[in-house]
């Protein structure tokens, strides 16, 4: 159990001259559980192998409770890792690859079955101990992977996309368990995964990372309402944010031509997010051409184009829709980031748009 | 399934029998006395002298000196069989280790002249090896029958890929488990190229077996005589109108065969084993 902290780390591979990670700050909290997320090659695992000690930091510093341990080994650390393909041990039985590293760590042999036992029990692994990992299901072999992080009590868990070798079900549920244990046991741990729902539904708090560089870092309801870029906002949120071309005119923002909340002022083009749950087809509005309807069940999402730029929108509706619709929003729940830098502009525009109305 | 089809099966039963008969004919014949091989050639089927050659051929004393038997030849000749096959493994393991495993400047390069050594039979290094081996002192001992030629190329390679092949969050996992350079490689390595380790065992053992110019000139003591030696030996003696021991050549001769036979028929159990249960 310990706070993390990482002051202004980067990374940049030997005979390579960009960075992978650059200048990343993130304080972490005892018993916080921190997810990485973002495209691939963004950085994540080279951040999180960086904290594990199997790469070496070639800028900044970082501590595991109050060491630094930019110069310590991996086993100096007190971390535990969970990899994507496992890597349990092929020749040992899940017994001797959960005791291993306690074995190594010359732990009492008692004290090692006390501890397989309870991570066994808790993972409900009892019935497979003496099996071999290759005669384990995938979904097995995560939780013995998880099984020899736990019987180290680290004071940090890393995880690099622990399940994303697993099928859509299983991944769902191995989500779950891996949130109660991290809760019950209370440990720090920094998560690694490019599955923006797996960030969501696990996190504390969410870290956006686009190309080595962190874009945002807050909770994710926090992340998901006030996106800080044009970045986030695509990234985070399933369907993606639909983001517009638009401007401002008399106090409204304009697209394609059409009015279509008020808003305040601000000189120059902006971009314009939407998300498709925040829209909704009415009679009046600004006119939508429908391209395609994904049929969900509990709703429907709708995709067209406002003039020539694509929108998604969620319909609870069952009716049959005609060829052009017209949808609105909530003036509130806009989305305004500078065209240029594409950072989130909402301040400004807030302060503007009170005397405006 | 598919349907038998006759001329297959010819072809293969073909070859069995191509394969099959030599070794069949040297098992009966040397159950006949050497006379009657001389006179009536190679026999197919089994006469009556059989017992008497075999245990003339494992405790007779022969020589100049009176004291090879047999059964001190197999023993020499498993001396060196056990030790080309472990020292060959041991040395080939640790050598692909380092290669693979530790970062050091030039090990491409020093891979690639390991390599190159392949190209270099024996033969073409025995004067310069047999004098570093006698300045050392080393002649007539069984450490310079097996040392010189430990070095493997062949046995390198082979763990090379195989270690190359491992991936490569098994050894971060266990660095992270506390595991340091040696403990990884007894630990994981190790028991994960068993089916390797059968492999090349299998092909060293034979190789270190079957070594006749290397002991003939590395030992003039008699007491390390080798059976592929004593085989020649018996073979040698044709002066006048002595009769070579036939018989007991071809006896020594399917003696020579169990060993290796029984070496493939445990180890390949091993290695198909491993080849069919993938182990990573
Ligand atoms: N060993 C290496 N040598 C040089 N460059 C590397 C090395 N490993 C990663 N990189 C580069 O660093 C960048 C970040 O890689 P990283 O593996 O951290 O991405 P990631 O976010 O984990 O992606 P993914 O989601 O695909 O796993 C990439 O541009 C990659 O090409
Ligand atoms: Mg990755």
């Amino acid at each position: 159990m310990a706070h993390l902290s990482l002051k202004n780390v980067g990374k940049t591979y030997g005979g390579s001259n960009q960075a992978a990670v650059a200048g990343v700050d993130i304080e972490i909290a005892d018993g916080e559980f921190i997810v990485l997320v973002g495209p691939s090659g963004c950085g994540k695992s080279t951040l999180l192998r960086m904290v594990a000690g199997l790469e070496t930091v070639t800028d900044g510093e970082i501590r595991i409770g109050d060491r630094v341990v930019n110069q310590l080994d991996p086993a100096e650390r007190d971390i535990a890792m969970v990899f994507q393909n496992y890597a349990l041990y092929p020749h040992m039985s899940v017994r001797d690859n959960m005791a291993y590293g306690l074995k190594n760590r010359k732990t009492p042999k008692a004290e090692i079955e006390a501890r397989v036992a309870e991570a066994a029990r808790m993972l409900e692994l009892g019935p497979y101990l003496d099996r071999k990992p290759r005669a384990l299901s995938g979904g097995q072999r995560q939780r013995v992977a998880m099984g020899r992080a736990i019987v180290r009590q680290p004071a940090a868990f890393l995880f690099d996309e622990p399940l994303s070798n697993l099928d859509a079900k299983l991944r769902v549920t191995m989500r779950m368990e891996i949130r109660r244990l991290q809760k019950r046991l209370g440990t720090t741990s920094l998560y690694v995964t490019h599955d923006q729902l797996e960030a969501m539904t696990l996190a504390d708090r969410l870290v956006v990372l686009n190309g080595g560089r962190v874009e945002q870092i807050g909770a994710p309801l926090e992340v998901y309402r006030k996106p800080a870029s044009t970045f986030v906002a695509a990234f985070i949120g399933s369907p993606a944010m639909s983001l517009l071309d638009a401007r401002f005119e008399n106090g409204q923002v304009m697209v394609d031509g059409h009015a279509l909340a008020p808003v305040g002022n601000a000189p120059g083009p902006v971009t314009l997010g939407l998300r498709a749950e925040d829209l909704r087809i009415t009679s009046t509005g600004v006119p939508m051409r429908v391209d395609y309807v994904e049929e969900l069940g509990a709703h429907r999402i709708v995709h067209g184009a406002i003039g020539d730029q694509p929108v998604a929108v969620v319909d609870n509706g069952g009716a049959a829709l005609a060829e052009t619709v017209h949808v609105l929003v909530d003036p509130a729940k806009l989305h305004l980031f500078e065209t240029s830098t594409g950072r989130r502009m909402d301040t400004r525009i807030q302060a503007e748009a009170v005397p405006a109305q | 399934m598919q349907k038998i089809k006759p001329l297959d099966h010819l072809i293969l039963i073909l070859g069995v029998l191509f394969l099959f008969v030599p070794v069949l004919m040297t098992l009966m014949s040397s159950t006949h006395g050497a006379v009657e091989i001389h006179s009536g050639g190679l026999y197919i089927t089994p006469g009556s002298d059989g017992a008497a050659t075999y245990a003339k051929v494992l405790t007779h004393r022969g020589g100049f000196t009176g004291d090879v038997t047999g059964l001190l030849m197999l023993t020499n000749s498993l001396i060196m069989g056990l030790g080309f096959a472990i020292g060959k493994i041991a040395l080939s393991m640790m050598a692909a280790y380092a290669l693979v495993y530790f970062r050091f400047r030039f090990a491409t390069l020093l891979f690639w002249m390991i390599f190159a050594t392949l190209l270099l039979p024996l033969e073409v290094r025995i004067m310069p090896s047999y004098q570093v081996m006698s300045t050392l002192g080393l002649l007539n001992t069984y450490t310079g029958l097996i040392v010189p030629l430990l070095a493997s190329a062949t046995g390198t390679f082979f763990f090379r890929q195989f270690f190359k092949s491992v991936p490569d969050e098994l050894l971060e996992a266990a660095r992270i488990d506390g595991a340091g350079p040696i403990k990884f490689f007894i630990d994981v390595l190790v028991p994960l190229s068993k089916t390797m380790m059968a492999a090349i065992f299998i092909i060293m053992f034979i190789y270190g077996w079957n070594q006749y110019l290397w002991p003939l000139l590395m030992t003039t003591d008699e007491s390390f005589y080798t059976l592929m030696r004593g085989i020649k030996s018996i073979l040698q003696v044709w002066v006048g109108s002595q009769i070579p021991d036939y018989n007991e050549a071809f006896a020594l001769a399917v003696l020579a065969m169990v060993p290796p036979v029984a070496v493939v028929v445990i180890f390949q159990r091993m290695f198909i084993k491993g080849l069919t249960e993938s182990d990573k």
